[in-house]
């Protein structure tokens, strides 16, 4: 990558696609943005070209992960006692580590060939104080980074606030779903969301292709308006939708150059890929996977979970490779909680505290990062954390976003050990 | 700008000041709405809307036992369980509980839709509006609260203070179970005092920031101590009170949570706050720091702040003269607020009478455009203002429009004109040409406003000229659905 340049690779390409395109349909809104451009690639960052073309994907694994039948502390007689029915047998699961005892779940070949190839690192026991077992109140923990009260606004965000007002932000952020995480909600910046690409537009389109004209004449700039008119400031921000939903639209239809299993996390994976292919100005994608919840019968349903998981990773991962892209993204996952150490009388688990977080990309220092909890030890049958999830999350921004962590987390957290960078 | 809160005279309140009132201090309404008011004036007019904010009350059906403490028997099992390490036992509880958790996520969606349609189809629209404002200011989650009846119970406490007396909603907030549980005062106790409450109190609900010390919130909080929930109820837990002598902004004597509201309604500072957010709700979109209001528009502030005072906080004298304010008839003040989305949703069905369709996606897409009733993202509620407005909310609250107009579903590609049933006709009653120009004029007086420059009218008469059979049900649906994705529509 271009280090030594005043310019990023991708804010070149970008100032360059937008002198090219002055000729379409929207000129003065183009003449505005070259002129951000123009004003952004002026002074040096100081972390020349890297930092701004690092893309941070987090993955939200929803519900809960079992993260004592993910990460198996098979040397440890207290799993086989707890968890008669649902425990994975020593020689079904893959070793990880034969010192300590620590394998992975069968599904999750394809991370531990990830790990093989330094692509992967599992981060054990990762929790925080006065731990929550209710989704919602500890969802809001994690996205927040807060334990006791938030005002709302989410890690991201308020790290992606500190980059408000040098760059246009406006599609700093973009979340796959159907509603933005509160993680990704800054004071300023807020994510781009959509469910599926070809929804991120307006949908009188799909009415009559009749309307199609006078939409579009009616959300572009007749004459320029004052900043502070609330008219303008919409029109500005349907114009910036509009751009974005057709350079949104135009990448995911980009054909990609591997293939991808049929499933939901790896569908939205792969528009990733393909939304970072096209060197869209997005630092931080966001994503989540649901039905990690299982309080009965859990032994399929949760290895069918992490094979989606896994396979999806490594489709992301092969893709990024094909495209050249790998080395700019770093991705993030976690589960709100782990669950309980011993298995409820359906053959499930219920609502437990820390749990395993998993990190990829090749910037990861790959392996099994900090002990797993005791399992002796417990805290009314719960698993003791040992590595506060903010501290993961202070090592991503520090080193990865070079982003100061204290403004997104409110106070210093020592990053912890997961990077190689 | 006419900043003076002398009324409007009645020769100047025609259509256009009774569309903006109806837009600012309810959800919007129709052609026969807007003219109504008009006729009967703004004294009449204003005075229709605050009187029909103590009319009529709705109940909405949900179960106050869902979420209910364990029974004596329940509680001794699980004890018993507990103690003999029996997991089996102790796992069926959890189970139980986790079912009735699910049973009460699935009433609180019964109780968002239940409001929705409370504010399309009220004749109060004012007092819902005031419910939305007391709901944002005195905010509380449900994800924390984690019980559907006491955020229903919270919401007809609000519509009963709707218009009424801050004072005793302020009050009536610390006897409340869902801010209580929210806040988590029921943990406040005298031998280890809990300050969330104390301190949002002065930060969020009274005072704002810089108006008070540290040490008023550690004293304000116990005065708080004891102040608990039993199941539904409010209770005074009178052991865990703190009863001794407290100090706070510098009175002092043994008070207990309601002398503390007292406390803090006396401050010169509580009557600016709650002025500068009425001022915000009804008004304009300025800052929420009066230092950073610009300066005609925060001398109407501090005017509204005398007449709280004067008022004993009585909530409808000071709107009946807001309302009616030559101030707030200002072109600079019309058409220049963005609307939160419940006034767009709202408003668009109102407005337009489009059917209601579904309530659930409805309130869906209120939460996808920010504002998730009953959960707000915060103890200090929706930001309001351009916080509403981004590239994702924007499309959102442009294809709810045109769902509700078109029945087009905003998660589906496929639509088909049986789905609209809607005849958007009698919105045109009265007008006497069928030509385009004077039919897109009335819609765009209607949805836009008459203020709405002809330069951006243009494209709508060469959109309504160039269709072969002129102003139909279809070609005025199609011109309705174009009018809500302009910008111009997303303000009020």
């Amino acid at each position: 990558m271009s280090d030594s340049n005043a310019y990023t690779r991708r804010q070149f390409l970008h100032s360059g696609l937008a002198m090219v395109s002055t000729v379409s349909s929207v000129p003065i809104f183009l003449s505005r943005s070259s002129s951000v451009m123009a004003q952004t690639a002026g002074p040096l960052p100081s972390n020349p070209g890297v930092p701004e073309d690092r893309v941070l994907v987090v993955v939200q694994l929803s519900g809960g992960n079992d993260g004592l039948n993910t990460v198996i502390p098979f040397g440890k007689d207290n799993y086989y006692k707890n968890r008669a029915g649902i425990a994975v047998r020593e020689s079904d699961l893959i070793t990880l580590d034969t010192n300590e005892g620590i394998g992975l779940h069968p599904s999750l070949r394809p991370i531990h060939e990830m790990i093989g190839n330094g692509l992967g690192t599992v981060v054990q026991g990762v929790g925080y104080p006065n731990p929550i077992r209710s989704h919602f109140a500890s969802m809001d923990v994690w996205h927040t980074g807060e334990t006791l009260t938030s005002k709302g606004h989410g890690w991201i965000g308020k790290a992606m606030d500190t980059t408000h007002g040098d760059t246009d932000t406006s599609l700093a952020c973009i979340s796959l779903g159907a509603e933005a995480p509160q993680a990704t909600q800054g004071k300023h910046v807020k994510p781009v969301t959509f469910d599926r690409p070809e929804m991120f537009r307006w949908s009188g389109r799909d009415l009559h292709p009749a309307l199609n004209e006078t939409y579009d004449q009616i959300n572009q700039q007749q004459e320029p308006l004052p900043q502070n008119d609330p008219a303008g400031f919409i029109l500005r921000t349907a114009m910036d939708a509009q751009v974005a939903s057709d350079r949104v639209r135009k990448a995911v239809n980009q054909s990609a150059l591997t293939s991808f299993p049929g499933n939901s996390l790896a569908r939205q994976l792969k528009m990733i890929a393909a939304m970072v292919r096209a060197e869209l100005p997005t630092r931080v994608f966001y994503v989540a996977m649901g039905g990690f919840d299982t309080h009965a019968n859990q032994a399929n349903q949760h290895a069918r979970l992490l094979d989606e998981f896994a396979t999806s990773m490594d489709a992301f991962y092969k893709e990024l490779k094909a495209t050249g892209h790998q080395e700019r993204v770093l991705t993030v996952a976690f589960s709100e909680f782990g669950r309980r150490v011993k298995q409820n009388a359906s053959g499930g688990t219920d609502h437990g505290t820390a749990g395993p977080m998993f990190l990829f990309g090749p910037q990861v220092k790959p392996g099994l990062v900090g002990k797993h909890p005791s399992l002796s030890r417990l805290d009314d049958g719960d698993l003791i954390h040992h590595t506060d999830f903010r501290s993961v999350y202070a090592s991503v921004l520090d080193n990865w976003m070079k982003i100061d962590s204290v403004a997104a987390l409110g106070k210093p957290f020592k990053p912890a050990d997961v990077l190689r960078v | 700008m006419d900043t003076s809160l002398s009324p409007i005279q009645t020769s100047e309140f025609g259509p256009a000041q009774a569309r903006h009132l109806l837009l600012r201090a309810g959800f919007g309404g129709g052609p026969t709405e807007i003219n109504q008011l008009a006729e009967a004036g703004p004294d009449k007019a204003v005075r229709q809307m605050l009187e029909a904010s103590s009319s009529d009350n709705s109940a909405a059906d949900i179960d106050p036992d869902v979420i209910r403490p364990p029974t004596r028997e329940e509680r001794e099992a699980f004890v018993k369980a507990r103690r003999d390490n029996d997991e089996a036992a102790r796992s069926e509880a959890r189970r139980i509980i986790n079912e009735r958790r699910a049973q009460d996520r699935r009433m609180l969606g019964d109780l968002r839709r239940w409001w929705v349609g409370l504010m399309i189809e009220t004749d109060a629209p004012l007092r819902e509006n005031l419910v939305l404002l007391w709901h944002s200011h005195f905010a509380s989650r449900h994800r924390n609260v984690r019980d559907t009846y006491l955020m229903y119970q919270q919401n007809q406490m609000f519509r009963e203070h709707a218009a009424g007396s801050f004072a005793e909603l302020a009050k009536a907030v610390v006897h409340d179970p869902a801010m209580l549980k929210f806040l988590n005062n029921d943990q406040n106790n005298k031998r280890k005092p809990n300050e969330n409450l104390a301190r949002e109190f002065m930060e969020l609900f009274t005072l704002g920031e810089g108006n008070y010390a540290e040490k008023d919130i550690k004293q304000g909080a116990r005065a708080l101590t004891g102040y608990h929930v039993d199941d539904n109820d409010f209770e005074f837990n009178e052991r865990r009170h703190d009863g001794s002598k407290k100090t706070v902004l510098g009175e002092t004597g043994q008070f207990d949570g309601d002398d503390f509201v007292d406390v803090l309604l006396d401050q010169p500072a509580c009557p600016r706050y709650i002025a500068l957010k009425l001022y915000r709700y009804f008004v304009a979109d300025v800052s929420d720091h009066l230092d950073e209001v610009p300066g005609e528009n925060k001398a109407v502030v501090q005017r509204i702040a005398v007449m709280l005072r004067k008022n004993d906080y009585q909530i409808t004298p000071v709107l009946e003269v807001l309302l009616k304010s030559r101030h707030f008839y200002d072109p600079e003040v019309v058409g220049r607020k963005i609307k939160s989305p419940a006034q767009l949703v709202i408003g668009t069905t109102r407005t337009l009478g489009t059917p209601t369709r579904s309530l659930g996606t409805l309130s869906d897409g209120m939460r996808t455009m920010g504002q998730d009733l009953f959960d707000p993202p915060s103890v200090a509620g929706w930001d309001g203002g351009r916080n509403w407005i981004n590239t994702s909310t924007l499309f959102t609250r442009q294809n709810v429009c045109t769902y509700l107009i078109t029945g087009k579903d905003p998660r589906k590609k496929n639509w088909n004109r049986k789905q609209t049933n809607y005849d958007p006709m009698p919105l045109l009653a009265g007008v006497e040409s069928r030509e385009p120009k004077p039919v897109v004029d009335h819609l765009v007086d209607l949805m836009l406003g008459s203020h709405t420059p002809a330069e951006r009218r243009e494209p709508l008469y060469s959109f309504m000229r160039g269709r072969d059979k002129g102003v139909t049900p279809d070609s005025v649906i199609a011109l309705l659905t174009l009018i809500s994705a302009m910008p111009e529509y997303q303000l009020c």
